[in-house]
């Protein structure tokens, strides 16, 4: 077994030390080692976008990297995103808009989605559809997802619970 | 009491879990001492086992063990059996691990369980395999033939079983007097159905009580501890408890008993530490039961008024290496008995060839059996219609089951209670603007543009019923469903569903239900499923049944609740428990409305049991076991727009809408989000998803990479409306829709493509329309033009 590493990462503003293998992927140690189970494993080639969280404040997938990759940096989880209490804006446009059926998407589509709009805070619809092309929803026919996006987007500028329809 | 809730677009109960991380998915739990299993698994499709060496993989540090099939078929664990069985039907037994012969890339040939999921991958690579590479086979038409590699040997012509119905002669009698025939040879891909999570199971044995618990990823729990149970393991059926905790999609995939399921309770106890085994999903792509995967010669017969006289169907439906629990199902009953559609076509003949392969198993996948009729269906009444020169809406129309003709029986053996199909049609060629469509259309061919418009009008049987007909048919289960209402002292109230919600909203629409029955605020109604220690038992949820069927059950016992609460409240308000009516949330004396007691009153009364009635037993619970009369029958009309590029052959979407009938919605946001999510997944099996094979058996497409899933920008917005046409015969009239929308898109999108492709003069293109596909066809048509 290869030597351990020792990391440090802040994870939903919380600092840990440990010691991983090199090997590692990152979603494993958010999930086994931290116990974050939010973040999910969908596919084993990088296709689907489950495993989705912010490094850094920037959206990647967590299975294509290292633990030992993000030493030093700062991890956002669907876990630390929002709470129950205080939903984040893509969270509840989530909620609102039934993006969402069997939920083992949501987590890493949510994450991308948070990502969009920081980038780009008043997406079209072909704008979401093409930002969130890297995140796989066998459920929801993306429908209610690019509303959930819309819903949100128009909650951040200021629009409350103005939902997007069209 | 406060505003009805049926029809309400609530927002769902059970999403603040997932939306903030917070599920409780089978991998994401720990219990302490867990450890780990990896399959290893053969490379081969066809491979005789020599030997298996387990030495190294057994000396690797942190290995606990390594299992065999051997070993645990002399622990007396049994083979793994099929629960639908037609006359004849061959049964090969299917050990969870195989011994003698691998039988398709996948299949188990050991497993190894270590301290964590990484050693036992690393020591599965280490457990050496002897094989001795054997031919294979893996279309169904290919397996058929003389001298085809035999799947099992006790099967030497692969033949599981043929299956027919309908009258042959009639329908070679009607082909014979025609005015017009045609004929598809058709082929339906193969699809592997990909819920997002993959398959997952966590097996403990409580060593003093001698019990077993397996968490795992089901659509029903309790038909999984009936086959362990009484099949698999002789584990007596009380000893074991099955939780289906969140489930990350099914799409059928998760109706079957696995051979995973059987290795980590076997490990568990063998070790005496729990076990946990999460699929890749490279392992998805070639354990999950596959769909579909049909060949088919397709014909239609009509007379010179354009009347539908006979169908005439034979199908080769490829069952893969083994059966899975209700494979010999889809073919023929959910599959042969839907090819009258929603026409009055009096004759049809279907006869179906059933061959195993050295392939993964294929069972039911959204929809099972009716998307593969009503796509062979509406594609021989489009190449009709153009055959005879008339737009395909109007030949539909004119063949269309009229509204007073139900209780309609069709001539396989269906009897469709209740429709208005007409009507459907008609809302949705208004919404979609046909007229202008096919103008448009025109415009647009003369600019050199393909814009094709793809109309379906389907039907669909669900909730499979009642139980003695479907025993008759084959099913070696019964179809009705439990439900039990618990009301506490404090007046909240627990129901017990039979059925499994990962990702159809139960918690939200069934609570919805109960609390408008009760007249009780939601927030006081929790929904309770996938648990075997918990409900009185349960037939979990696929085939739509969940509404139709649990739903009744659940209403009928709150039925006995108010029944019960009426009582406690004449005892208490003194007066006759006639005279007691159900209002405004409360118990009240007819016509005196200050005579009256609330449900929680009740509740408490009925638990304290002080004042109570002499006559009557303590408590407020109920339970009811609902036996449908018939199927449900719900239909709709989808419309597709779809533009080909002939430069590149890329299909694009530009449109689609659906009216659909699945008699009172409950609750529209989660009826629609069915179909939005349902035509997504016909979409993928038109435009983009085929498990491919090689004629070896390896499968050329078991990665998200060569498998292509709809992403967000292969879709639209999709207009959606409904018409209500109730069910006759349950109580709330409510039909299934869980499966329409991949009933019916498939279908639709094929018409669109194939209509934006006529003026090339291509009447039929197998699916899925890739570019490359769609490309070549004009490529190829433009030569034989040019050649002309
Ligand atoms: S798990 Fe990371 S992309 Fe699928
Ligand atoms: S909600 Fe089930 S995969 Fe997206």
């Amino acid at each position: 077994m290869a030597e351990k590493v020792q990391i440090k990462v802040v994870v939903n503003g919380v600092e840990h030390h440990s010691e991983v293998e090199p090997r590692l992927l990152l979603v494993h140690y958010l999930r086994e080692t931290l116990g974050l189970t939010g973040t999910h494993v969908g596919c084993d080639t990088s296709q689907c976008g489950a495993c989705t969280v912010h490094l850094d404040g920037q959206a990647v997938k967590s299975c294509t990297l290292f633990a030992v990759q993000a030493d030093g940096s700062s991890i956002t989880t669907i876990e630390g995103l929002g709470s129950v209490d205080k939903l984040h804006p893509v969270q509840e446009g989530f909620w609102e808009m039934h993006g969402l059926q069997c939920g083992f998407c949501t987590p890493g589509m949510i994450m991308a989605a948070a990502d969009l709009l920081n980038r780009n805070p008043q997406p079209s619809e072909e704008e979401i559809r093409h930002a969130l092309e890297g995140n796989l929803c066998r459920c929801t026919g993306y429908h209610n997802i690019v509303r959930a996006v819309q819903y949100a987007a128009n909650k951040m500028a200021g629009k409350v619970g103005v939902a997007a329809d069209d | 009491m406060a505003e009805k809730l049926f029809g309400k677009a609530m927002k769902r109960v059970e999403d603040p879990r997932f939306i903030t991380g917070t599920g409780n998915y089978t991998d994401d739990m720990t219990l302490p001492g867990m450890v780990h299993a990896a399959m290893v698994r053969s490379p081969y499709a066809h491979a005789r086992i020599k030997k298996i060496d387990t030495s190294k993989a057994q000396a690797h540090p942190g290995v606990l063990a390594v299992i065999t099939g051997q070993e645990m078929k002399d622990a007396g664990i049994n083979s793994i059996p099929t629960g639908w069985l037609h006359p004849g039907i061959k049964t090969p037994p299917h050990y969870a691990i195989t011994f003698d012969k691998a039988r398709h890339v996948g299949d188990i040939v050991a497993a190894v369980i270590a301290e964590t999921r990484q050693i036992a991958e690393d020591a599965a690579q280490l457990v050496e395999v002897d094989y001795e590479p054997l031919p294979a086979v893996s279309l169904g038409s290919e397996a058929l033939k003389p001298g085809a590699p035999a799947v099992h040997d006790d099967v030497p012509d692969n033949v599981c079983f043929t299956w027919s119905i309908g009258d042959k002669e009639a329908v070679d009698r009607a082909f014979a007097s025609a005015y017009k025939t045609v004929k598809l040879k058709l082929r339906n891909n193969r699809l592997v159905p990909n819920a997002m999570e993959p398959r997952a199971s966590l097996a403990q044995y409580h060593k003093a009580s001698d019990e077993y618990t397996l968490w795992t990823t089901s659509q029903n729990p309790h038909i999984h501890r009936l086959l362990i149970a009484a099949f698999i393991m002789g584990i007596p059926e009380h000893k074991l408890r099955v939780i289906a905790p969140d489930v990350g999609g099914g799409f059928g995939s998760k109706i079957y008993q696995y051979p995973e399921e059987i290795i980590v309770l076997y490990a568990a106890k063998k070790l005496g530490r729990p076990v946990k085994w999460t699929a890749r999903r490279s392992e998805s792509f070639v354990t999950d039961s596959h769909g579909r995967d049909h060949e088919t010669v397709a014909e239609m017969a009509v007379d010179q008024n354009g009347k539908i006289t006979a169908v005439r169907v034979d199908t080769i439906a490829n069952m893969g290496a083994y059966l899975t629990t209700f494979a010999p199902a889809v073919p023929t009953y959910l599959y042969g008995c839907l090819l009258a559609g929603t026409y009055t076509t009096p004759h049809i003949y279907c006869h179906v060839t059933a061959p195993f392969t050295h392939t993964t198993p294929v069972d039911a996948y959204r929809g099972a059996g009716r998307p593969e009729a009503t796509y062979l269906l509406e594609r021989l009444v489009d190449v009709m219609a153009h055959e005879l020169g008339m737009d395909p809406v109007e030949f539909r129309r004119k063949n269309l089951i009229p509204p007073d003709a139900f209780p309609y029986q069709t001539p396989v053996a269906l009897q469709y209670d209740s429709g208005n199909y007409e009507a459907n049609l008609d809302k949705a060629l208004e919404m979609v603007g046909y007229k202008q469509l096919r103008q448009q259309q025109e415009e647009w061919r003369k600019q050199g543009r393909y814009m094709g418009i793809g109309v379906v009008t389907y039907i669909e049987a669900c909730g499979l019923a009642p139980s003695a007909l479907v025993g008759s048919l084959g099913a070696q289960a019964g179809q009705w469903e439990s439900a039990l209402v618990r009301v506490m002292p404090t007046g909240k109230v627990e129901v017990f569903t039979g059925t499994h919600s990962h990702g159809q909203g139960h918690e939200t629409a069934f609570a919805q239900v109960v609390a408008d029955e009760l007249q009780i605020p939601v927030e006081d109604v929790v929904l309770v499923h996938g648990d075997t220690g918990r409900m009185p038992y349960g037939w979990g949820s696929y085939g739509s049944r969940s509404a139709p069927t649990g739903l009744s059950a659940i209403v009928l016992a709150t039925r006995k609740i108010i029944d019960k609460a009426k009582k406690i409240a004449a005892h208490l308000l003194e007066a006759a428990p006639e005279d007691i009516v159900h209002e405004n949330g409360k118990f009240m004396v007819k016509g005196v409305p200050d005579k009256a007691k609330t449900f929680f009153e009740i509740a408490l009364q009925a638990h304290l049991a002080h004042n109570y009635p002499a006559d009557l037993e303590p408590g407020l619970e109920a339970t009811h076991f609902y036996d449908p009369k018939n199927f449900v029958y719900p239909f709709g009309t989808h419309v597709a727009v779809v533009e080909v590029d002939p430069e590149t052959g890329k299909v694009k979407l530009l449109r689609y809408l659906s009216v659909d009938d699945c008699g009172p919605v409950i609750n529209p946001l989660i009826a629609e989000g069915q179909v939005h999510g349902g035509i997504a997944q016909g979409l993928g099996q038109a435009l983009l998803e085929e498990a491919v094979y090689d004629p070896e058996g390896q499968i050329l497409s078991g990665n998200f990479l060569e498998y292509t899933l709809p992403r967000a920008d292969d879709l639209v917005q999709i207009e959606h409306d409904h018409t209500v046409t109730p069910c006759p015969h349950n109580p709330l009239g409510v039909k299934g829709i869980g499966e329409a929308g991949t009933i019916a898109s498939t279908a639709a999108i094929a018409n669109a493509v194939m209509d934006a492709l006529r003026p090339f003069g291509i009447v039929h293109l197998d699916m899925p329309y890739t570019p490359e596909k769609v490309w070549r066809a004009i490529q190829h048509s433009r030569l034989a033009q040019a050649a002309d």
